[in-house]
């Protein structure tokens, strides 16, 4: 199957910045592939050479397998959705969707039913005469979606679009881009620094760290088998244990990774390995609480569910506690570079 | 402890008020006495209180020559002054709005210069460049000094639109299809729009009144200030001068006006202090 | 390249194919060189101001060198420094020392003019009160330069209101006494210095007023209220908070006002005593006498005025205020 996209050793500098250094990866057609990390992490920069707003210093771009490096956005076969959205203020919604319709020289009646289907697609069917100014935050990102959708890209770029929004309109615009996605096929190629919306939509996860590639895996993958420090601790909360600690607990030289519902408190038996430490602090969470062990030097999380155990079996702050977890909950880690 | 003197909400102390009136008074006063003055029945213009109220002299005006032709002149060099402005100002806004490249200071400082020298300067400076390049002083001469001080006035306005304008706007047309010059037609253009068609105002109003460079550049053909200020040796022709000068004062202020109004709102109201 | 646009996605578009005119191709060469868009765009503005300008501003300075014949009236490319030298003769000085006097002067009491409007405007006038007292100040200064001065003549005549005035209220005999005191008064009041000052001040007062209402207000109110609060009365916070802090507006609007009055020779010619002011001087000897290089030289002097006063200014914060 041909890559939707293909980066080879894509680099991106600024002077002496490396915004993106020698990252490599290939999006498979019809995928939902998120490209997750903090803010400088080059996530976004990626983005951006994918679609042509930059063009990149080192490396090659291939969209559907043809060389895209040097070539402007309008003509490259993707489209994005902005994080502000970019609608045009001096036209109407519908001028905003047919935009690129009109741009290509499609005839007035053409473009402006295929606008309007675009505009039921994502249920905003009758808001064509408005003017961007006069919609919600929630309904000009519709818009936004509808206008890079109506030019049947091959591939969609989406630049952390929910981020604006608050949360509970964010959790269902979620599970609309994940249907649409579902219902057209194509690839979607998502931006988010929020790591639960990465792993709840998509088919692989990208983890950037300082302009490099950290990890390339489906959710699941990522979260149970981290590969490095960065994406232990960035995917979900972990407690990685390196140096003296880990020596202890695996015997070998790299840093370890648990997860904090694998442990327990009390002394290990059969299969588990375990360390001793003193309780800091305890937060509830509603149906979980988390505790914060001071061991050798190091903070780990353990998070256990609020009510098992009856009241007083639990350990307090100050007390002295032993945890223990399964030798195969841990997961070994790339060294420290 | 009540302060007197917040903001928004208590009201001025009296003799602020009467200060701050009065000094916006002393700034319309003379401008009302030509105004008056334009409806005097007596030829001598300068007594005072005017005789009577009359507009024969805004007919006597409208049939005079050299009043029209100073006006016709004045009106084709501010048209293309404004132009010529309106073209580079726009050229070097567009370099300069957003990148920081080497000398791009420097290069702002020179765009500068015309205006914030004093006009003679500019004036003198033209002059013997036109002499030494032996260019007679006309019209084209005229124009070109206009032009060259006009387009800081343009450029203001549309750089402090393109900055407002987000650069995601100019990506999403090019990512939907456009190039850069069909961006520049279709999102660009439009969202400059007032911001050209104030800076244009402006332009016009700078050119139509401008003196000083004016004496330098002009060979033998006189714009309307340069008409008046001759006029200022013509004491029985005073009535038509008044009215000459309430017209153009009445001209050249509506448009300025509108040009703020288009503007307002945008944090530096470019162009509106010379 | 055509390839991945004529390759629509899930469907088929019945669409043209994408125009690849001339145009698009310069749009792709230059998007892959932004240097040379940069340079593109730049270069007619540049050429203009460089050679037009700049370039005529070099030729009056290197011209100041330059010899004037006074018997043959005419300018040679002999290289001296006659003309600077010149200009430290009794009389030139005496120009240029009238001329910066009277710009302190205009500029002083344009700022003391200026404070109360821009100070009530600012702090005291909200929404349309606002708007109409922008256009209030904008009005008169756009109103065209050369009608104010003219209106200022009629103003002043012997005729003229203000006499008329002076008269009803029984005050000409103070006038007589004003224009009977040495530097201030002259023969009348069209021709005195007083009224030369006048018009001056009027005519810039606008520029002075805009800059420094813009700085009055963008000092920030929680200041003026933090200052009340540590027990400061009005005037004590007027004088150690709000002036320090607008006194930059004031800073830029005397750079108008300054170098305005410095380069101007068409008031002086109008109102006020017989005395060549620096911009006459210029005008003079550039036209009928056809002395360019004395003319140039002259020039220089509001030049580096201007540059030391523009130096001196942005010490004291003005250009961000502008």
């Amino acid at each position: 199957m041909t890559m939707a996209v293909e980066l080879s050793q894509v680099s991106r500098h600024y002077g002496a910045v490396r915004a993106v250094d020698g990252v490599s990866l290939a999006i498979e057609d019809g995928e939902f592939f998120s490209m997750l990390g903090p803010s400088g992490s080059g996530k976004t920069t990626c983005l951006r050479l994918i679609a042509g707003f930059d063009l990149p210093s080192a490396g090659r771009i291939l969209l559907h397998g043809q060389d895209a490096s040097s070539l402007p956005p309008y003509l490259r076969d993707v489209n994005t959705v902005f994080q502000d959205y970019a609608l045009f203020p001096h036209l109407s919604v519908l001028e905003n969707v047919a935009y690129g319709l009109r741009v290509k020289g499609v005839d007035r009646r053409a473009r402006e039913r295929q606008a309007e289907a675009a505009l039921e697609q994502v249920a905003l069917a009758g808001y064509g005469a408005r003017r961007p100014g006069q919609l919600s935050g929630g309904q000009r990102q519709r818009v936004a979606l509808a206008r890079a959708l109506v030019n049947r890209p091959r591939v969609l770029l989406l630049d952390e679009p929910l981020g604006a929004l608050d949360l509970k309109l964010r959790e269902q615009m979620q599970t609309e881009l994940k249907g649409l996605q579902r219902r057209l096929g194509i690839t979607f190629i998502y931006v988010t620094h929020d790591q639960g919306e990465a792993l709840s939509m998509s088919d692989r996860v990208a983890v950037f760290h300082q302009g490099r590639l950290e990890q390339v895996d489906s959710p699941r993958a990522l979260y149970t088998r981290p590969r490095t420090v960065f994406v232990a601790g960035f995917v979900g909360t972990a407690n990685v244990l390196s140096g003296d600690l880990a020596r202890r607990v695996s015997g070998g030289e790299r840093p370890v990774s648990v997860r904090p519902e694998h442990i327990r408190f009390g002394a290990p038996a059969g299969d588990q390995v375990g360390l001793e430490g003193t309780l800091l602090d305890v937060q509830y969470h509603g149906p979980v609480s988390r505790y914060e062990v001071e061991v050798g030097g190091a903070v780990l999380t353990v998070s256990l569910p609020s009510d098992d155990g009856p009241e007083g079996s639990r350990p307090r702050a100050g007390e002295p506690v032993r945890l223990a977890w399964p030798r195969a909950a841990m997961v070994p880690l790339e060294p420290a570079a | 402890m009540r302060s007197s003197a917040p903001a928004d909400g208590p009201r001025a102390p009296w003799w602020l008020a009467a200060m701050a009136w009065g000094g916006l008074l002393f700034l319309h006063f003379p401008i009302a006495v030509v105004a008056l003055y334009a409806f005097n029945t007596e030829e001598s213009a300068f007594s005072f209180p005017p005789k009577g109220f009359t507009l024969r002299w805004f007919a006597a005006a409208a049939a005079r020559q050299d009043v029209l032709a100073a006006i016709g002149l004045s009106a084709r060099v501010a048209l293309l002054a404004t132009l010529g402005a309106l073209l580079l100002g726009t050229l070097a806004a567009l370099a300069l709005a957003r990148r920081p490249f080497p000398g791009k200071d420097a290069v702002t400082l020179v765009f500068i210069l015309p205006i914030a020298l004093p006009g003679i300067i500019t004036g003198i400076a033209l002059l013997s460049a036109f002499r030494l390049g032996e260019v007679t002083p006309g019209f084209w001469t005229i124009a070109i000094g206009h032009a060259t001080f006009c387009v800081v006035v343009v450029y203001n306005n549309v750089v402090a639109r393109l900055r407002r304008l987000p650069h995601s706007l100019v990506e999403a047309s090019m990512d939907l299809g456009a190039d850069t010059f069909q961006t520049f037609r279709r999102v660009v253009l439009p969202q400059l729009g007032t911001a050209l068609l104030a800076g244009g105002i402006l332009a016009f109003g700078l050119s139509f009144d401008e003196i000083i460079v004016t004496t330098f550049t002009a060979g033998h053909e006189k714009t309307l200030p340069l008409w008046l200020l001759n006029q200022l040796g013509r004491p029985r022709d005073v009535p038509v001068t008044n009215v000459v000068a309430l017209t153009v004062m009445l001209v050249t202020a509506a448009p300025i006006v509108a040009a703020w109004w288009l503007t307002r709102g945008t944090e530096d109201v470019a162009g509106a202090s010379k | 390249m055509s390839a991945l646009t004529t390759q629509p996605g899930a469907g088929t578009l019945p669409l043209a194919p994408t125009r690849q005119g001339p145009w698009r191709a310069l749009s792709t060469g230059l998007y892959r060189r932004p240097a040379l868009a940069l340079l593109l765009l730049l270069v007619p503005p540049l050429l203009w101001f460089g050679v037009v300008y700049l370039g005529s501003l070099l030729a009056l300075v290197w011209q100041s060198v330059y010899t004037f014949d006074d018997f043959t009236m005419a300018v040679t490319p002999e290289l001296t420094w006659a003309n600077y030298l010149a200009l430290l003769d009794a009389a030139n000085l005496d120009v240029v020392l009238r001329t910066v006097g009277m710009a302190a002067a205009v500029t002083v009491a344009c700022a003391v003019l200026a404070f109360p409007i821009a100070y009530y405007m600012a702090r005291y006038a909200t929404g349309g009160l606002k708007g109409f007292l922008y256009v209030a100040v904008m009005l008169p200064m756009w109103a065209s330069y050369i009608v104010k001065a003219y209106a200022w003549t009629v103003i002043l005549a012997k005729g003229g209101v203000i006499h008329w005035f002076l008269g009803k209220l029984g005050l000409l005999g103070a006038l007589e006494w004003v224009l009977a005191l040495p530097v201030v008064g002259g023969t009348s009041l069209s021709t005195s210095n007083l009224g030369r000052f006048l018009v001056f001040t009027y005519v810039w007062l606008p520029y002075m007023i805009l800059p420094t209402q813009a700085a009055i207000e963008r000092v920030p109110q929680n200041l003026l209220a933090a200052s009340a609060d540590l027990g400061a009365r009005p005037h004590q916070t007027f004088r150690a908070v709000l002036m320090p802090l607008a006194f930059p507006g004031v800073v830029a609007g005397s750079i108008f006002t300054f170098s305005l009055t410095l380069g101007d020779y068409i008031i002086p010619q109008l109102v006020g005593p017989p005395g060549l002011f620096v911009g006459s001087m210029v005008s003079t000897l550039q036209g009928s006498v056809g002395n360019v290089p004395m003319a140039a030289a002259f020039t220089l002097v509001p030049i580096v005025i201007v540059s030391l006063y523009l130096a001196a200014a942005r010490r004291l914060g003005a250009f961000d205020a502008l």
